[in-house]
C-alpha cells in the first residue's frame, strides 16, 4: 500500500480550475519529486493533500485512508507535516519556541531528545536557539520551518520549495538535509521549480503541467527526458 | 551655533507654540483655569500655558551634546520666546477683532484676560513673554544641573504636582482621618495650600534624594543577594501586604472614591476579557460591548421588582447572565470565523450595534423596557446584609476582578494559551503544527463574552437602574483603548490601563469635555513614544528589545564599516 494516493483530483478556486486530474502515488521511504512551472498547481497539489482545500473530484488517500473527513490541524497527529511555501515559522517566538510548537499534539516525554536531534540536523539553530524567528535570515528561518515540522515526527513530510530564494550554498546544505531526514525514516514529497536539485535527490519524479501530471518516471530517467531538460533543466 | 542647531530649535518652539495655541483656542485654558492646583498661586490652566515652554527648554538640548552653557540657555529662551509667539498673535488678532469669536467661540475676552493675566493687552504679552522665556530658560538650565541633584528635583516637582492635580484623593482620605479644621490648612475646596505645596514638596524631595543616593543601590544589591527561598517569603509578604492594602482601601476612600474604584474594577473586568480576545488570541473585536450588554440585561430582567422583572434572587441571574453572554459570545464567533482582521472588527462592530439597537427597539420594549430601561433592579443579599452602597460592591467587584485574574493567568500559560499565541502569530501555521483554529478561537471569544457577561451582571446590581445608553460603541472603544494603552496581552497591563482611562478621568472632571481628545492625543503619543503601552508584557518587551538589539548591531556593523573605511 502506497503511503500517500492521489486518484484523478480536481480543484478549483471558485471557477479557475486550477488542478484538472491528478493522480500520483508517494510509496514508504521514497523521495518523490514534483517539478513544474510558476502556476503550474504544485503548491494547490499540496493543498488538498493537506486538506486545505478539497478536491471537487477524486480522493486523496493516506496509509490507504481517505482524508476527506479530516480538519487540516488533524492531518499532523496522523503523521503529515507541510511545510509551506515562503516558510512557515511563528515570527515572534524564539527558535526553541517554534520547535516546541512543532510538538504541540504530542503528549510523550521524547519532545528534549527530538529537539536535540533538529539541532544535530541543523546546527545553525542551536547557536540562535533565544533568537526570534522573525529576525532570523530567509535561509535560517527554512531550516527552522523544516526543523519543526519534523518535531511532529511525520511519516510524510511535504515541503514546497525549501530552496526559494536561497543562496546555492545554502540550497545544497538544505537538499542534503532533506536526504538525512529521508534516510532516518521520513518519507519525502518535494515540489520545486530547481528541477536539477530536486531530481538529483529523489528516487522518482512527476512533472506538472498547468494543472495536470504531463510525465512521471523515475528521477533518473526524467534527467535524461528531452523535454525536461529543455523546459526545466535549461539544457539545449 | 549651527545651522542644524537652530532649525531643531526653531522646530521645538514653533511646535510647542502650536501646542498652547490650541489648547487656547479649544477653550482648555480658559476651562481648566477655574482650576486651582495651588491656592491663589497656579491653576491648571497656567500649567497648561507654562508645560509647553518648559518641555521645549529641557528639550532645547539635544540629548548627550554638550554645549557651552550661555549658548544653551539662550537657546532655552529662544525656544521659550518661540513657543509664546502663535498665543501672543491670538491675543492681539482677539483684542482687535472681536468678531473672530463667531468662528472660534473659544476666543472670548475672558480667555484673552486669562492669559494677559489682566493686565491689558500691552503688559500683559510682556509678563506672558517674560515668563514663558524664563520657564524655556529654566528647563534649559536644568540640564546644567549634575544628575544626583537634578533628578530628586525634578521627581519632587513632578510628584508635587500631580499631588495637586489629584488633591481630591488625598482631600478624601484626610477628611476621613482628620477634623475639618486642619484639612481646611492643607486643602481647598480645589488644589492644595501653599502650605500644603511646601510640605508635600520637602517631603518628597527628602525622599528621592534618599532614593537616588542610598536607597536604590541598596536595593538593586539586597535583590541579587537575595535566596530564591527569600525572595519567595518577600513575594509572600508583598502579596499578603496588597491583600490587606486592597481590603481596607473602601474604608479609608471613603464613598466618592470607593465607587471611583467600583467602575474601574468594572472597567477591569471587561478589559481582562477583552484581552484575552484581542491580546491573547489576537482577534479584534470592536462590538465587546454587547456582551456586557447581554449579562446586564439578564441579570436586570430577572432580577427586577419591578414590572417587567422576575424578582429572582442575584446569585441565581449572576450564572444565567454569565452563559447567556458566553453563548452570544460563540454565537457571533460561529460566523466571523473566516475572517481576519480589519473585516472581523467590522462585522464585531455591527454586531455590536445590532444588539444596541435591538435593546432599545420598540419590538422588545414590553420585554426589556426599551429606552426607559429597566428600573428597580434586585440588590445581592446576603445573611444579615443587602449589598447597597459603593463600599459593598467593591468588595463584590474586587472578587470578581480577581477570579478573572486568576483564570487569565491560568490559561495564557496553559495549553489553550499557547494555541491563543500561536493563532495569534500566524493562523497557517498553527494550523499547520496541528491547533483546531475553529475551537480555538471560540474559546477566545467565549472566554472574553464571559467576562463581559459578569462585569455587565455586576453593573447592573451596582447601579440598580439600566438604560441603552449604557451600551454604547463609546464602551467598546474604552476598553480596547485600556487593553492597548496598558500594554496588549498583559494582566498588570490592564490594570493600568482601567486606572489611566477610567478612574483618571473620574477625579479630574474638568478634563470631561475633552475627554475624546485626551484619548486620542494619549493613543497617539502612546504610539509614538511607548508602543509596547504603560506595562507591557513580557512577550512584547522581548520583541521591542529583540528590535533594539538588531538596530544596535546594524549601527555597531555600520560604524565599523567606517571606521574601516576612514582607517583603510
Ligand atoms: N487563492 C487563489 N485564488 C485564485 N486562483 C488561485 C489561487 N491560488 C492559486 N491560484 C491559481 O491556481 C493556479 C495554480 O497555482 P499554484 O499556487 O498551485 O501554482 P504553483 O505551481 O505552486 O506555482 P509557483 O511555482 O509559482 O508557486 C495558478 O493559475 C494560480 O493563479
Ligand atoms: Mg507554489
Amino acid at each position: 500500500m502506497s503511503i500517500l494516493e492521489l486518484n484523478d483530483v480536481h480543484a478549483y478556486y471558485g471557477k479557475i480550475h486550477a488542478l484538472k486530474g491528478v493522480s500520483l502515488t508517494v510509496e514508504k521511504g521514497e523521495i518523490v519529486s514534483l517539478i513544474g512551472g510558476n502556476g503550474a498547481g504544485k503548491t494547490t497539489t499540496l493543498r488538498t493533500i493537506c486538506a486545505l482545500m478539497r478536491p471537487t473530484v477524486g480522493s486523496v488517500t493516506f496509509n490507504g485512508e481517505n482524508l476527506e473527513r479530516y480538519k487540516p490541524s488533524a492531518l499532523t497527529a496522523k503523521g503529515i507535516a507541510m511545510v509551506p511555501e515562503g516558510r512557515g515559522v511563528f515570527a515572534r517566538m524564539t527558535v526553541l519556541e517554534n520547535l516546541e510548537m512543532g510538538a504541540f499534539h504530542r503528549k510523550d516525554k521524547e519532545i528534549g531528545d527530538d529537539i536535540d536531534r533538529i539541532y544535530e540536523l541543523f546546527p545553525r539553530l542551536k547557536e540562535r536557539r533565544t533568537q526570534l524567528a522573525g529576525t532570523m535570515s530567509g535561509g535560517e528561518q527554512q531550516m527552522l520551518a523544516m526543523g519543526r515540522a519534523m518535531m511532529s515526527r511525520p511519516s510524510l513530510l511535504l515541503l514546497d520549495e525549501p530552496s526559494m530564494g536561497l543562496a546555492p550554498v545554502l540550497v545544497e546544505a538544505i537538499f542534503s538535509t532533506i536526504v538525512d531526514i529521508n534516510k532516518q525514516g521520513t518519507t519525502v514529497l518535494l515540489v520545486e521549480q530547481n528541477a536539477l536539485m530536486a531530481l538529483n535527490i529523489a528516487d522518482r519524479g512527476y512533472v506538472l503541467q498547468t494543472g495536470a501530471i504531463a510525465l512521471s518516471d523515475s528521477a533518473k530517467a526524467l534527467q535524461q527526458n528531452e523535454m525536461v531538460q529543455k523546459v526545466y533543466l535549461g539544457i539545449e | 551655533m549651527t545651522r542644524k542647531e537652530w532649525s531643531h530649535l526653531i522646530r521645538i518652539g514653533l511646535l510647542m507654540g502650536l501646542a498652547v495655541l490650541v489648547v487656547s483656542v479649544i477653550g482648555m485654558v480658559e476651562k481648566f483655569n477655574e482650576r486651582a492646583l495651588i491656592v491663589g498661586y497656579l491653576t491648571l490652566g497656567q500649567l497648561l500655558l507654562y508645560i509647553p515652554a518648559l518641555y521645549a527648554g529641557y528639550t532645547s538640548v539635544p540629548a548627550g551634546e554638550h554645549r557651552a552653557m550661555p549658548q544653551r540657555l539662550l537657546g532655552g529662551v529662544v525656544v521659550g520666546l518661540l513657543a509664546v509667539m502663535p498665543v501672543i498673535l491670538l491675543i492681539l488678532v482677539a483684542s482687535s477683532w472681536p468678531g473672530i469669536r463667531s468662528y472660534f467661540v473659544n476666543i472670548s475676552p475672558n480667555m484673552v484676560k486669562i492669559l494677559t493675566a489682566g493686565k491689558g493687552v500691552g503688559p500683559g504679552i510682556g509678563l506672558l513673554a517674560g515668563e514663558m522665556a524664563a520657564l524655556g530658560l529654566i528647563g534649559a538650565a536644568i540640564h546644567l544641573i549634575p544628575d544626583r541633584i537634578r533628578k530628586p528635583i525634578v521627581t519632587a516637582i513632578i510628584f508635587t504636582v500631580g499631588f495637586a492635580l489629584f488633591s481630591d484623593v488625598s482631600l478624601n482620605i484626610a477628611n476621613q482621618l482628620f477634623a475639618r479644621k486642619t484639612v481646611r490648612v492643607l486643602f481647598g475646596t480645589k488644589g492644595i495650600t501653599p502650605l500644603a505645596t511646601v510640605i508635600v514638596f520637602v517631603i518628597s524631595l527628602v525622599a528621592a534624594s534618599l532614593w537616588t543616593w542610598k536607597g536604590r543601590e541598596a536595593y538593586a544589591r539586597r535583590q541579587a543577594n537575595m535566596s530564591s527561598e527569600q525572595a519567595k517569603r518577600s513575594q509572600r509578604i508583598a502579596t499578603t501586604v496588597l491583600m490587606i492594602v486592597l481590603l481596607t482601601l473602601p474604608w479609608v476612600l471613603g464613598v466618592f472614591l470607593t465607587d471611583v474604584l467600583d467602575r474601574v474594577g468594572i472597567f477591569i473586568l471587561m478589559a481582562l476579557g477583552l484581552n484575552i480576545v484581542v491580546g491573547f488570541a489576537g482577534l479584534l473585536d470592536l462590538g465587546y460591548v454587547a456582551f456586557y450588554a447581554i449579562g446586564a440585561y439578564v441579570t436586570a430582567i430577572m432580577t427586577s421588582t419591578g414590572n417587567l422583572g422576575m424578582g429572582l434572587s442575584f446569585w441565581l441571574a449572576v450564572p444565567v447572565a454569565v452563559v447567556a453572554a458566553t453563548m452570544a459570545g460563540i454565537i457571533l464567533g460561529i460566523p466571523v470565523l473566516r475572517m481576519r482582521g480589519d473585516y472581523l472588527a467590522i462585522v464585531t462592530l455591527g454586531f455590536g450595534e445590532i444588539i444596541r439597537v435591538l435593546v432599545r427597539s420598540d419590538l422588545l420594549k414590553p420585554v426589556i423596557g426599551g429606552a426607559q430601561g429597566i428600573l428597580n433592579i434586585g440588590r445581592p443579599t446576603i445573611p444579615g446584609l443587602t449589598f447597597t452602597t459603593p463600599q459593598h460592591f467593591y468588595y463584590l467587584i474586587l472578587l470578581a476582578c480577581l477570579l478573572a485574574w486568576f483564570i487569565s493567568g491560568r490559561l495564557r500559560d496553559g495549553r489553550i494559551g499557547r494555541r491563543w499565541m500561536a493563532v495569534r502569530e500566524d493562523e497557517d501555521v498553527a494550523e499547520a503544527v496541528g491547533i483546531n483554529l475553529v475551537i480555538t478561537k471560540l474559546l477566545a471569544f467565549a472566554m472574553g463574552a464571559a467576562f463581559a457577561g459578569l462585569a455587565g451582571s455586576l453593573f447592573a446590581a451596582r447601579v440598580g437602574t439600566i438604560f441603552p445608553n449604557s451600551f454604547e460603541l463609546l464602551i467598546s472603544i474604552n476598553v480596547l483603548c485600556i487593553v492597548i494603552i496598558g500594554g496588549i496581552g498583559s494582566l498588570p497591563g490592564v490594570v493600568v490601563g482601567a486606572f489611566v482611562l477610567v478612574g483618571l478621568p473620574e477625579l479630574l472632571r474638568e478634563f470631561d469635555e475633552y475627554r475624546m481628545l485626551m484619548y486620542g492625543a494619549l493613543l497617539i503619543i502612546m504610539m509614538l513614544v511607548r508602543p509596547e503601552g504603560l506595562w507591557p508584557s513580557p512577550i512584547t518587551r522581548r520583541e521591542m528589545h529583540a528590535a533594539e538589539e538588531n538596530a544596535a548591531a546594524v549601527e555597531a556593523e555600520h560604524s565599523s564599516d567606517i571606521r574601516a573605511a576612514v582607517e583603510g
